[in-house]
This record gives C-alpha cells, structure tokens and sequence, in this order.
C-alpha cells in the first residue's frame, strides 16, 4: 500500500471539489472494498477524501411518494429502516444476505453499487486481468470461472457484479443521484454500469470524479410483496453463487404486476425483463414460471464449468415467484 | 469551499496527529495514513486484545465497537475513526467484574484457542444490542415491521454471529453463550433466549 | 475453579474427569492473553516475506537497491546475501527439514509462492509497502500441477507407517465376493487456517537466540533452528504461551528462520506474520486425495476382500504423503486386504499434517464405500460394520488397547434414534428440503511421546508445573492441572502451571492427538514422586523442593498394541434439491478416547472435530489455476470454512475407556472428532437424495448437476 494523503469532506460539493476529478483520487466510504483493494494492490490511490462525514446519512421520503437513501447510510440502517421493511422488503432481506453485521455497520449504499467483482484474478496482482490491468487477458474465460457470469459478459472479462442490495435495487427501478463539478446528475441504476464489452475496466456510466449522492426508490406498490433469496457455498457470510429479488401480484390466478432481478450472474445486477414481459399477464403458475426463466435465461452463455447456473438460476426463480404466488412447492418443479 | 479537514496540522500529507477515544480514554498519536485502526491499537497502543486473522474483514477477529456498532477494525483507518467513540475487548468489562457476555464465554466455554474469542465478544455484545433495538436478521421469516422483533432463537444467533469465524469449531458453546448473555440482558423473563442456549 | 478446600489428605476426590472452566479463561475473554504477534519489544523491526510468482524456474535477480532507499527499510535477505543455514540433520519429527525452511539458500523456484526475499522495514506500512514494489525477476521454466488419479508416475511411499500392506489373493477374493464395491473418491487441497497467523518475534538476548512464537511444540522449533543455524539447542529458547490454533500446521516455517536471520543481519528484534495470502503457500496444507476402495462380501455383508489405494502429492522438494489407506488397517479385515499410499511429486508446496493426517480423507472413502455396501447388501450400516468387527488388528494381528466401536455405535443410535431409520433415499421432505441421516464409523491412533517435566513444591504450599507443552485451545493446560492436582492429592487452585517454553526441558508436540497424554505422563511421575518425598515431611526451603521426570524409557516400554481411539458419527441433512444447498441439521459423535480429563474442554474439542467434518464435507476446497499453478481465491472469503450458521446443534459424548496402559488413562481427542464426520454426511445425503457424492465438498453446483433421481450417482472425477 502506497502513502496516500487524507481529506475529510463536510459537504458535497467540497468533496467533489476536494477529489477534482484526480483519476489518483478515491473517495472513502465505509471502506469494506477499499481498503481491502488498496491491502492487495489492486487499488494504489495517491489521495483519499473520506465522505462518510457528509450530510448524507437519511431515508426520507421522495418527491412522487418514494424513498430516497442518502448515499452514505449504512447497509444496516437501510435494513432495519421500519419503511423499507414495509414497503421493499426484498430489499432489507438482499442487504441481509450481504456479508457480515460488522460490515454491513460500516459499508455504504454509494460504496455497495461502486464495490468491485471478487473475481479471484482481479484481487490477486500477480495475476494477469483485462479489469485491473487492461489488455492483460482474462485467465478465468479457460481457468476457474465456477462463480462467473452466464449473461451479458464477453471474451474480454467474465466477472459478476457481488452485489446483493443492487439486486433488489434493480428490480425496484431504483435511480442514482450524483455530484460533480458541473453540478447534480442522475442515472437508472439499470443503465450505471456500462456493458463489458472489451473495455471491462470501464465499470460505470458516472462522468470522472462523480460523487454517488443516493439512491431513489420510486414508489412500487408490488414491492411490498416481494422476497429476495440467495444461493451461496456455505449458509451465511459468502458471495452468492446465485440470488434473485422478486416482487408479484396476482389477482385471480393472473399476475398482474412483476419485478424480477438476478443476482451473480452478470456484470452487473440483472433485471429480468425478458421473464417479466412473458409473465405479465399470464396465469400465476409454475409452467408460466418456469416458461418466463427459460426465456431470460434463453439469453445465457455459460462458460465449461458454470452452466449450472443456468439450472440454479431457472430453479430459483421459479421457487421465489411460486413462494410469493403461493403455489404449492411440489407443482413448482 | 466549505471543506476542511478535522486533523491537526500534518508533519507531511501522508501522516497526520490524530486522537483516537478508545475505552473511554483519548491517545494522541502521530500516525501514517496507511495505518489501519487495528495496527494502531496492537502496534501502537499495545492493546493487542484486538487480533488480526485476516486483515481483509473475512474472519471478524479484529472486532469492535464503533460509537457503540460492531465494526472489523483492519478496514477501518485510524486517521478516519478519529471523533468516534471505540470500544476493544479490553473495555468491555466493568472494571474487574466480567461483562456477562465474557462470563458466559468463561462459564460455558465458548472458545478453545482464543484467539476470535475478543472479535467474538464484541460482537455478541452488539448482537444483543442489533437484537433488542428490533433489526431483523437473514434468518428472519417476515422483516416487516408489523410482524414485531423476532425471538433471538439459535438460528437467529447462529447467523448474526457468522461474521466471526472460529475455526477450532466451538460455535455450539458460541451459541449457548450469546443465548445466556441475552437472557441475563432481557432479565430471567425471557424464554425465548433461555430456549435458545438449550437448544443451541 | 470450584475447589478450595485446603487438604493434604490421601482420601481427595479425584479432579480428573470433572469439568473446569479453563484457567487461562479470563485471559481469553479479556483479551489479556498475548499471542506471538501481541508481545512488545522496544526496537521492533517488521518483516515482510516476498513470494515467487512463477511455480517453477530460478531467480534471475532481486532489485534491491530502489527498495533500500525507500522510507524505514533496514534490509532486504535473498538467496545473494542471506545467512547460511545447515540443511542436513533429521529434526525431532525424524525426518530432514522441507527445504522451505531453509530460506534464501539458492536461487531454486520449486512452486508458486516460494518465499525469494523478505524486507525489513522500521513500520508494518513501510514493509509491506517495499515488499510490494521489491521487484525480482525470474528465469521461468513449464511447470506441471495437474493431480489426477491416472497419473503414471506415482510411488508407494512410507511416511509414519509403511506404504504398502497386503495379504491373501484380493482378485480371487474380488471374484467369489456375492456384492462387490469399486469406487472413486476424491478430496481436494484443503488448508488449516487457523485463526491466529504465524508469527515469530527474533533477538539475541545475553548471547542467546530467543524466539517468541506460535508453535505446536517449544521443542520442536528450538530443535530444529538450533540445527539450521548450527547452535547448541541449550543457546535457543522458544516462547509460545498462548496458541490461536495449529492443527498440524505449526511446526517450523519460513517465517521463524527468516525472522531468526534478520534478527542476527540487524542485530535488533524483528517480527515476521504471515499474511492470510502467504499462509495458503507457507503453512502447509492437505493434499487433494484420490482413492479407489473395492470391497468384496457374501451376501451377508462379511468381507472376503477389501483394497484401500490412496494418491496423495507432494512437492518436488521434499516427501510428505498423505496416508489415507492407513485407517482401513486398523477398521476392518478381510480375506484379502490390502492398502497403499501412493504420491506423485509436482510443482507445488509441500503439504503437511493437518488434523487427522490420513484418516480424515481415508474415513471418507471407507466408510463411504462401507454405506455403499450396506445398501448393495440391503443390510443395516451399522449391522454391517458389527458384522465386520476384527478382534485382533485385521493388518498387525496385534490386540486392541480397547475397541469400543460398537458399544459407539450401539449408544448412539440410541440417542440418535436410528432404531425408526427407513432406509429408503429420497422419500422424506420438510417443504423444500429433503431429508436424510446417515451414519459413520470413526478411528485415530492413541500414543505418547517421550517428554520431561518439572514439579516443584512451593515453601507457601502451592506447587509449579514447568513443562514444554503447547495449548493451541485444546485445553491442554487445564487437563494438565487437573492431572497434577490428583497425582500431588491436592487442590487444583493450588497449581500453577506454566508450559510454552523450551527451557522447561524437551517435551512432546501438541500433535498426533498424543500431546496431553504425554505430557500428563511425564507430571504425573515427578507429581507422584515429589508426594512421596513431601509425605516424608521434609522442611521445604525457599527456593522449595523439584522434581524432574522423564517419560523416555517408560513411553519406549509401551506394548505393542493396536491402539486406538474410536468413535461412532450421526448425522441427519436437509437438502434442496432445486438449488442444490445442503445443510446439517443435527450431529451425534458417540466415541471411545481413553479417560476424559475434563468433560467441558474435551466435548468442545470433540465437537468441534466433528464441525471440520461438517466443514470438509461441504464447503473447504482450495481451487487452483493450472496456467499459473497458484490458488485462486486465497483467502477466508475464497477459501470457506464452516460459519457459525453452517453449524447445528452438534453433541459429542463419550463411554469409559481408560487406557490400561497410561498412568491417567488417556487415549486422545484432538482427532477422532473429525474422523467419519465427512462420511457420515456424505451418507446422509445419499439418504436424502438417492445420489451418492463421491467427490468432497459436496457443492451447490454439484448437488445440483446430479439431480436427486433414485440410484445415480455423482461419482467420477471432478464432477
């Protein structure tokens, strides 16, 4: 780990300021993925300005009946906010599936979508990567990708996004705000972060030296019945090898509304519009179920040794949307 | 530009003088900017109660409490936890009198080689605390308010405390220990807890 | 403590076999207990080893002089200017040293985290930091890790027992057999990770070597750099009072001889920690194992052959074999019996013992194999292993110092409640998991080693231990208080015990699940003749009255016998077969282990035997990337061990089984907890789901490719 300089900002547009764009510059947050990046090399800022300090910290009601989360609240408050266990519950539950209680008291909503994969070549820098270093090559594409990208991904970087919350974000249309320079902007969360493409070091659609202000839930009434499930390696305490957050209405047999998300099978959070539009509409069974996963999944290109996710990412979806619609287990499968 | 900086005047860009309140007292202390919170206590303060397992927050050894938040010191920057109130391993008893999260670990034997013993106390101590302030956990069935607090069942303690790793494998004493310290928090009314040692 | 009672008299209750808390507790929930790394020294120098990234070739060159210059660093030691060390000598564990430990002697990359260097810098910061930028160059040659049960070049190989046994005619018995087995299991590299890294602290003190350090053995270390740095063992004293776990690991490592070096080139004390990355090359590890088992019966179960082959690996540099065939030779005979641990030498590091060498990967294919015909027989697994109870040792045709397996077996499908198994897979459900239970037979070897101990009555009338013992949570330094407390007649309140230091004299490592016996020995004997001594009422002056033992001749006179600690595993999973997730939902390990010193430390560390089992069966596995032959993922987020929500309610209990041959009656527990435990949930899941998983850890990904159909299997390599 390099010396560095350290600024602490009060405000945002001080902390824009104070970071300048400096491609040598970081904000610190929480510093759960930071911190360990800048241990392993991967990271070697010149200058960190420490935003945690900022005004940023509430879950207040949003213009249009939403909610908005200020960047710097932490993944515990936001799970345990009385309006976000009432209203997004996936959400709470997809914060609660992420790592640990000491990390969720210190990681931050900006932090947590800004995080980066744990692909084990990216966080090793003896280790060739077309993320860290660009034009390396990707050793996972013919090495070990068990816990890599089935959609969306290309040759270049195979990588999954290890986020929980983004999940449930995704599926609940949540948008990003942010700071810069040249004032306030916003993003959809669904177009933040920015095809692999070959460019896979290119991670967001944020202009340089943006600052993540928070996050907007709009209100989506179908969230209140919603469920977040994840699938990892041991019980609790690890990456997901597979997760998804969804939300359902039904009425009279016929879903009427839903929201579908995936999780560690992209780049990025993946929401599932495929499966919704084949969904919406249709009756509220297992078959129309399993009929809307295997048209998202129609899209996946698995790699030698993770096509199983296929399998796990149909099964799972079609066992969180039979739990919400009610429908008996056994017919499920 | 309404920015500053809370530090003292720097020797250089890369360190800084910074005072640190750790159990109720305050260390002034030059430190490089690198220096984690948990090299500061163990290199610097000789309070070597906080362990370093992994340095990557994957094991929770080297927890504490952070303005009374459990929290992995080896991601948390010295110069960044400077106006927070911290608390060790060391602070946690009462003088000579054992916090009785300690006692339980000591009585029911809820450790053998020791050493994520402080990582696991701290945050059992803050497990209580997340539990009985109402936050839902993984294992929660329905997080919605309405459905009120869950009881603190084994499997609610089991996974509350799986940020802290102890590999000699002493979690079922781990379990009945956070089980007894809560029911002596909640006072001898609370089944639930009580309930939870027996069966953890 | 609960006894305070002062009394000489002859009458006392015996301490031993009733639960104490430990005695360094308070220390352990305090955070008072220091560990290697938390000791202060004024004139602490940090170092920070550098490690090859090529798996094989030679160092070309160690750029050294742009790291000298930046801030804090005192020195940087390579192979071009690091002290000379002596390579030939047997150690105390009678073999030479792995090269490894010989640091910086020539410019030789043999695997993929070699250490080529280590900084030493005035801060933590400053020498990671320089060790990060310390550039070295190397001439890379092709390197081969690709371990696979077909391999051409392996070789019988004896490590602490003969590679090869065999009798009768296995084919011919293999031919007349009414049910035959022949399967394929593996187990992957698994690594100990304990919680406390190692550490080292080096300095000369007053001419001698002192090395404060985390070890299994004071001895051990002092005797082996004593030997690498050719000194007399009497010129190295080596601390390690409180131990965050070794489980076969903590031995002598890179970072002690490199500490050892740079305390000798600086002239100061310098510290070296291994990091969490560093301790998946440096620290040893468990080779990944392929074993073919091929049982043949009668109809009724009873075996007329049985064959146990083992691959394991080791390095190009040194020998270590993993000897998994070993446990079949003290289970079960057959007409025709034969086992064999074979090695294949690649560019890897050298693995090492780690908890249950041999009989925890063994335990998996045997007694997987054992369930396997139990159900190809249609018989009961248990009824099966009492069919096959040997009465003498099925390959040594020596006696048993004990052989309580089915009395195991017997009390804990009491508790369990085996007696309503139906053994039907796949037809029990809980929503969406389906459940199973399955069943394990468990065995370790029980020994001692030779030790000497130091027993002093105090002239205010407490005595004082002073014994080379390593406590790495075992709870070893309690057992031992109690032990004294009854050979001295008094209270254990009254013993102070101090272990962890080589100038206590030679005593055995805390390994082989042998340490507590062997060391309760050597107390137990100058304990005994110091209370003769007393009862003669001799005046105890100031410096009070010593008594010194030593177990060489008596441990030498033990009789040849097969010696064992045995032990019956239960468990019941849930699977889900949709995502492929399994879960443990209760334990029961029922064993046989000599007399237990104190129930409260030895249930603990008997439970938490088996929760490795529950670690091994379904998460621990080290992946490797054969371009680069390195791991990826090294790490406690890569590399998983069970948490907390991994682990049900897990119970251990025991039936009495003193040994007759050992003063106290100790057999040993640190082992026997995890023997079977694998298997015994392998199983289970077989009953849950029809398909039988042979190849460890029985993974999401794995669960799931094998589908839950009745009778398939998931067999093979790397399914």
């Amino acid at each position: 780990m390099r010396e560095f300089g350290y600024q602490r900002a009060v405000d945002v547009s001080g902390a824009v300021a104070l970071l300048d764009a400096d491609p040598d510059a970081r904000f610190l947050g929480g510093g759960t993925n930071l911190v360990d990046l800048m241990k392993t090399g991967v990271e070697r800022p010149a200058r960190l300005v420490d935003v945690t300090a900022l005004p940023l910290d509430r879950i207040e009601p949003a213009d249009g009946g939403g909610l908005r989360i200020g960047a710097t609240v932490t993944n515990s408050d936001l799970a345990a906010h009385p309006e976000i266990r009432r209203r997004y519950p996936a959400l709470t539950q997809a914060v609660l599936a992420g790592a640990s209680g000491q990390l969720r008291n210190m990681a931050t909503v900006g932090g947590n979508l800004l995080q980066r994969t744990r692909c084990g070549y990216f966080t090793d820098v003896t280790q060739p990567c077309n993320k860290r270093t660009p034009g390396s090559g990707c050793p996972a594409v013919g090495g070990e990708h068990h816990n890599h990208a089935i959609l969306g991904a290309s040759g270049h970087c195979v990588a999954v996004h290890p986020s929980d919350m983004g999940v449930a974000l995704t599926a609940f249309d949540a948008v990003v705000s942010y700071e810069t320079a040249d004032g306030p902007g916003e993003l959809p969360l669904a177009d933040l972060y920015l095809p692999v493409g070959d460019t896979p070091h290119r991670e967001t659609a944020l202009p340089p030296g943006a600052l993540i202000t928070g996050v907007t839930l709009p209100p989506v009434p179908v969230a209140a019945h919603s469920r977040y499930r994840k699938v990892r390696e041991r019980a609790s305490y690890a990456f997901a090898i597979g997760s998804v957050a969804a939300a359902l209405d039904v009425q009279d047999g016929v879903v009427r509304d839903v929201r579908l998300a995936c999780g560690a099978v992209a780049s990025r959070p993946w929401r599932a519009r495929t499966a919704e539009r084949v969904l919406t509409s249709a009756p509220a069974d297992a078959a129309a179920f399993a009929a809307a996963a295997d048209a998202e999944l129609a899209a996946a290109r698995p790699l030698p040794r993770n096509g199983y996710k296929v399998t796990l990412m149909r099964n799972l979806m079609v066992a969180v949307l039979s739990e919400l619609a009610g429908v008996a287990k056994e017919a499920a499968r | 530009m309404a920015t500053s900086s809370s530090l003292s005047p720097s020797p250089s860009p890369t360190h800084s003088t910074i005072t640190l309140n750790i159990n109720g007292e305050k260390h002034t202390l030059p430190v490089d900017h690198r220096t984690t919170l948990l090299d500061a206590l163990r290199e610097r303060l000789e309070l070597t109660g906080t362990k370093k397992g992994c340095d990557q927050g994957q094991c929770g050894a080297c927890t504490v409490l952070l303005d009374g938040r459990r929290a992995v010191s080896c991601l948390q920057l010295a110069v960044a936890a400077e106006g927070r109130e911290i608390t060790t391993v060391e602070g946690v008893a009462e003088g000579e009198r054992l916090h009785p999260v300690q006692q339980a670990f000591l009585d029911l034997d809820g450790y053998q080689c020791g050493y994520c013993t402080p990582g696991q106390i701290c945050s059992a101590v803050a497990v209580i605390e997340e539990h009985a302030a109402g936050w839902p956990s993984a294992v929660t069935d329905d997080v919605r308010p309405e459905a009120g607090p869950p009881p603190l069942t084994a499997d609610e303690i089991r996974e509350r405390m799986s940020g802290n790793l102890c590999r000699c494998g002493a979690y079922v004493s781990i379990v009945q220990a956070v089980a007894r310290a809560a029911a002596t928090r909640a006072g001898e009314g609370d089944d639930s807890a009580e309930s939870a040692e027996a069966a953890a | 403590m609960t006894t305070t009672t002062k009394t000489t008299s002859m009458e006392r209750k015996s301490v031993v076999g009733t639960a104490h808390t430990r005695v360094e507790g308070r220390d352990k929930v305090t955070g008072a207990a220091r560990y290697a790394g938390d000791v202060p020294f004024a004139e602490l120098a940090h170092g920070w080893l550098v490690l090859s990234t090529v798996a094989k070739g030679r160092v070309r060159s160690v750029e050294t002089a742009p790291v000298l210059r930046m801030a804090g660093v005192l020195t940087v030691l390579h192979h071009g200017n690091a002290p000379r060390v002596e390579r030939n000598f047997t150690g105390m564990m009678g073999v030479p040293p792995d090269p490894t430990t010989a640091l910086f002697q020539d410019d030789r990359v043999p695997h993929r985290g070699w250490p080529v260097a280590l900084v030493v810098a005035e801060t933590p910061e400053q020498a990671r930091e320089a060790a990060e930028a310390l550039v070295v160059t190397y001439e890379e040659e092709p390197h081969d890790i690709a371990f696979s049960g077909d391999r051409p070049d392996t070789y019988p190989l004896d490590g602490h027992m003969p590679a090869v046994t065999e009798k009768g005619d296995l084919e011919a018995q293999l031919a007349a057999s009414a049910v035959v087995v022949d399967a394929e299991y593996t187990t992957p590299e698994e690594h100990h990770n304990m919680m406390e890294p190692h550490a080292a602290t080096a300095r000369w003190e007053g001419g001698r070597l002192e090395v404060v350090d985390s070890n299994q053995g004071a001895t051990w270390v002092q005797s082996d750099l004593a030997n690498l740095f050719s000194l007399d063992a009497g010129s190295v004293r080596i601390r390690s009072e409180h131990v965050g776990g070794g489980f076969g690991s903590k031995g002598v490592r890179a970072h002690q001889v490199a500490a050892v070096m740079a305390a000798t080139v600086l002239q100061r004390p310098v510290r070296v920690v291994m990091t969490r990355r560093q301790m998946f090359s440096l620290a040893g590890y468990r080779s990944p194992t392929t074993q073919r088992v091929r049982l043949g019966a009668d109809a009724d179960g009873r075996l007329r052959a049985l064959e146990h082959d083992s691959l394991s690996l080791t390095s190009t540099v040194h020998e270590f074999v993993e000897p998994s065939a070993g446990v079949a030779r003290a289970m079960y005979g057959a007409d025709a019996h034969r086992t064999a641990n074979r090695v294949v030498r690649l560019d890897m590091p050298t693995p090492t013992w780690m908890r249950a060498p041999g009989e925890a990967p063994g335990s998996f294919a045997l007694e997987s194999a054992l369930d396997e015909l139990a159900e190809k027989c249609g018989i009961d697994p248990i009824e099966l292993r009492a069919r096959n109870e040997p009465e003498l040792g099925p390959v040594s045709g020596l006696p048993f110092a004990g052989r309580h397996l089915m009395a195991c077996f017997r009390e804990g499908a009491r508790r369990f409640g085996w007696a309503d198994r139906d053994p039907r897979p796949g037809v029990r459900r809980d929503g969406r998991w389906l459940l199973g239970t399955g069943t394990a037979a468990a065995s370790f070897p029980a020994g001692a080693g030779p030790s000497t101990a130091g027993v002093t009555a105090e002239a205010d009338g407490t005595f004082t231990v002073r014994i080379a013992a390593s406590d790495l949570g075992t709870g070893a330094r309690t057992a031992l208080v109690l032990v004294a407390a009854d050979a001295l007649g008094v209270a254990p309140d009254r013993i102070r015990m101090h272990i962890g230091d080589s100038d206590f004299g030679p005593a055995m490592i805390a390994g082989g699940s042998m340490g507590t016996r062997s060391w309760a020995w050597a107390i137990t004997i100058a304990a005994r003749e110091l209370r003769e001594r007393l009862a003669l009422g001799a005046d105890i002056p100031p410096e009070g009255i010593t008594v010194r033992s030593d177990t060489t001749e008596a441990v030498g006179a033990l009789a040849q016998k097969e010696r064992h600690s045995f032990g019956a595993q239960f468990a019941e999973v849930a699977v889900d077969p949709a995502t492929g997730e399994v879960r443990v939902r209760r334990m029961l390990g029922i064993f046989a282990a000599g007399r237990i010193v104190n129930p409260l430390t030895a249930r603990n560390q008997l439970v938490g035997g088996m929760i490795w089992g529950i670690s091994m069966a379904l998460h621990e596995e080290a992946v490797r990337d054969h371009a680069s032959g390195g791991l990826v993922g090294a790490d406690l987020a890569g590399y998983h061990v069970a948490a907390n929500a991994d682990v049900p309610l897990v119970e251990a209990d025991w039936i009495d089984d003193p040994d007759p041959d050992d003063p106290v009656g100790i057999k040993g527990v640190g082992e026997v907890g995890i023997v079977g435990a694998a298997a015994a949930i392998a199983n289970a899941v077989r009953h849950a789901t029809g398909v039988r998983h042979r190849n460890l850890p029985i993974r999401p990904d794995r669960v799931l490719l094998a589908g839950a159909g009745s009778g398939s299997d998931a067999g093979g390599r790397d399914a």
